[in-house]
């Protein structure tokens, strides 16, 4: 996509979600769009490391449940607004994406991804104990009285978080066609030729678990507020670390639009499923679309549609 | 008046896979500008030298000294960018890139240390012309024929634009017309001042290239010298031949 156009469409979806606050009363909608965004913004931020670096982290949920609690610890201590907790959030969880990263630089494939899974463990149970933020029980947290000139605070989150959602598409898509995004598709193709290539494979990988980890607690600071109540349950639920694998499989790991389109995709049917049929059915639709796409179309997709064009070239 | 400092200086290198002895205490030195070959019988440990020499693999005892500096624990990426490339025996391209990205990466990172910024794109092309690959600079890199990717596998190494090129048998299953093809590039590069070490069992292409031979035999230098030198030692008969 040319820059030109890539801006204009970010700024045209910026406009519609205003303009749809301005029209939009029922608190419904933005709930599920909220849910939806959210689940791209992890997606996106998987794929950095997951689709881009070629390294799979089943440990996201961890790194979404740092940036809830640093705003539930933070907004306990100092009563800080939300662009603030955003942001410690979003350093918080690149800090934890940086000591895992420097703790597992080493392992590859499968081994990294049970540190991953280990990693998640490891601090769910330090947050399970921590009674500052609630422990086990949970927290309750009280909704802001002021939401700007929105409606209601669940619109202003909404747009709080698509604002997020798209500058993590704009990152994540000028890294993919930066030099930088390059040394990363290099250690995914072949960790030693990119070396011998000249490029630091464990200075970039470090690079890509800080990146992914900044952009999930970016993606988990605003939750608490969107929920009302966070616990470790509701924080480190399997179902965020399932999604945000599976959605840039289905989409496509290989492009910065695969995760995009893939959390549209099963994002929008998860919450259509939710009122029509049960949430219980959400974790299988997940599931079962992951299955027929990772042995029916493994590039997800993009790949399909690549696979398309190409015949219609030739 | 003493001779200059080779480029290369592996003294006393010895690599060990578990209990078995790859290599064995080797020497070997390459001047600037040289053009040495390095043959020897199939798991002498050639490859294994060019590992330790681009830092694919630790030796574990002895020191590798490139351009006076000491090397010997240097990261991969760091002797890139010093101006040590080699390419690889088994073809390891960038699969999910075209051809042309393939060359952006060593340009980019390796060779931006030393060359600065300049076209990076004009470079790759220029370089895939001069070896043949210009026509499918857009081509995904994994469907390449095998002779092209070991074409791609040497227009990588040149693309780190290195003081020394290490080949590692760049030519095996190229026709007669693409070895005298690949001859011609790395004279061509030697002309300019790289130095390069040729691993190759064409005979024909060794033989004409080197100026100096070195032999390896599992894991053991067991001859050194110019190429008449070395097709009339016995030891190296042996070697090839057995006994
Ligand atoms: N990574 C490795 N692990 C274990 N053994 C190895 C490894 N690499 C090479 N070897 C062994 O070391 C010996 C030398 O191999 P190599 O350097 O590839 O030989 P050459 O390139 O001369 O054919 C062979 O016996 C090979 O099996
Ligand atoms: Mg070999």
């Amino acid at each position: 996509m040319k820059s030109a156009a890539f801006w204009g469409v970010l700024a045209a979806i910026l406009a519609g979600g205003l303009a749809l606050t301005a029209v939009l009363e029922n608190e419904y909608y933005y709930n599920a769009l909220y849910l939806i965004l959210q689940a791209t913004l992890m997606a996106v931020a998987w794929n950095i490391l997951g689709g881009f670096t070629g390294y799979v982290n089943f440990g996201s949920a961890a790194f979404f449940a740092m940036g809830a609690y640093t705003t539930v610890a933070l907004n306990k201590a100092l009563g800080l607004p939300l662009p603030l907790l955003i942001l410690a959030g979003g350093a918080v969880g690149g800090l934890v994406g940086f000591g895992l990263g420097y703790l597992t630089l080493r392992l590859k494939g499968v081994y990294f991804a049970i540190a991953t899974l280990a990693m998640a463990i490891v601090i769910e149970t330090f947050i399970s104990n921590w009674t500052y933020v609630g422990g086990a029980r949970g927290a309750y947290m009280l909704t802001p009285d002021q939401h700007l000139w929105f409606n209601s605070y669940i619109q202003m989150l909404f747009m709080v978080m698509l604002l997020l959602t798209l500058a993590a598409v704009a990152i994540s898509r000028m890294l993919s066609s930066s030099r930088l995004g390059r040394g990363l598709a290099a250690i995914r193709d072949d960790e030693v030729a990119a070396e011998s290539a000249g490029v630091p494979t464990l200075r970039l990988k470090l690079v890509s678990t800080t990146v992914m980890g900044a952009m999930m607690g970016v993606a988990g600071a605003p939750f608490p507020y969107f929920v009302t109540f966070v616990d470790p349950v509701s924080a480190f639920n399997l179902f965020i670390a399932v999604n945000a694998i599976a959605m840039p499989m289905i989409g496509g790991t290989g492009h910065w639009i695969g995760p995009v389109i893939g959390a549209l995709l099963v994002g929008s049917m998860q919450e259509i499923v939710k009122v029509t049929v049960s949430s219980e059915l959400n974790v299988l639709i997940v599931g079962v679309m992951l299955v027929v796409f990772i042995t029916l179309a493994p590039q997800g997709i993009v790949g399909l549609v690549r696979k398309h064009w190409q015949r219609r070239k030739s | 008046m003493s001779a200059p400092l080779p480029l290369l200086q592996v003294s006393g290198l010895t690599k060990r896979f578990g209990g078995f002895v790859a290599l064995d205490n080797v020497d070997l030195h390459v001047g600037a500008g040289e053009r040495l070959g390095l043959i020897g019988p199939n798991g002498s440990g050639k490859t294994t030298m060019i590992n330790c020499i681009s830092g694919a693999l630790f030796n574990d005892m002895g020191g590798i000294r490139f351009d006076g500096q000491d090397i010997t624990r240097m990261l991969p990426h760091r002797r890139a960018r010093l101006g040590v490339a080699r390419s690889f025996q088994i073809p390891k391209p960038f699969r999910s890139m075209t051809v042309l990205e393939n060359l952006r990466v060593p340009l980019e990172y390796a060779a931006r240390a030393r060359a600065g910024q300049r076209h990076i794109i004009d470079e790759a092309m220029e370089l895939l012309e001069s070896i043949g690959l210009k026509h499918c600079a857009q081509h995904n890199s994994a469907g390449l024929t095998q002779v092209d990717m070991r074409k791609l596998e040497l227009a990588r190494a040149l693309a780190v634009k290195p003081r020394l090129l290490v080949s590692d048998e760049a030519m095996a299953g190229l026709s007669s017309a693409e070895v005298d093809e690949i001859l011609e590039i790395l004279l061509a590069l030697n002309k300019r001042g790289v130095a390069v070490i040729m691993i190759e069992h064409i005979m024909r292409a060794v033989m004409r290239f080197s100026q100096r031979i070195v032999v390896l035999d599992a894991g053991h230098k067991i001859a050194e010298g110019t190429p008449d030198e070395i097709v009339s030692n016995p030891d190296v008969e042996r070697a090839y031949l057995g006994e």
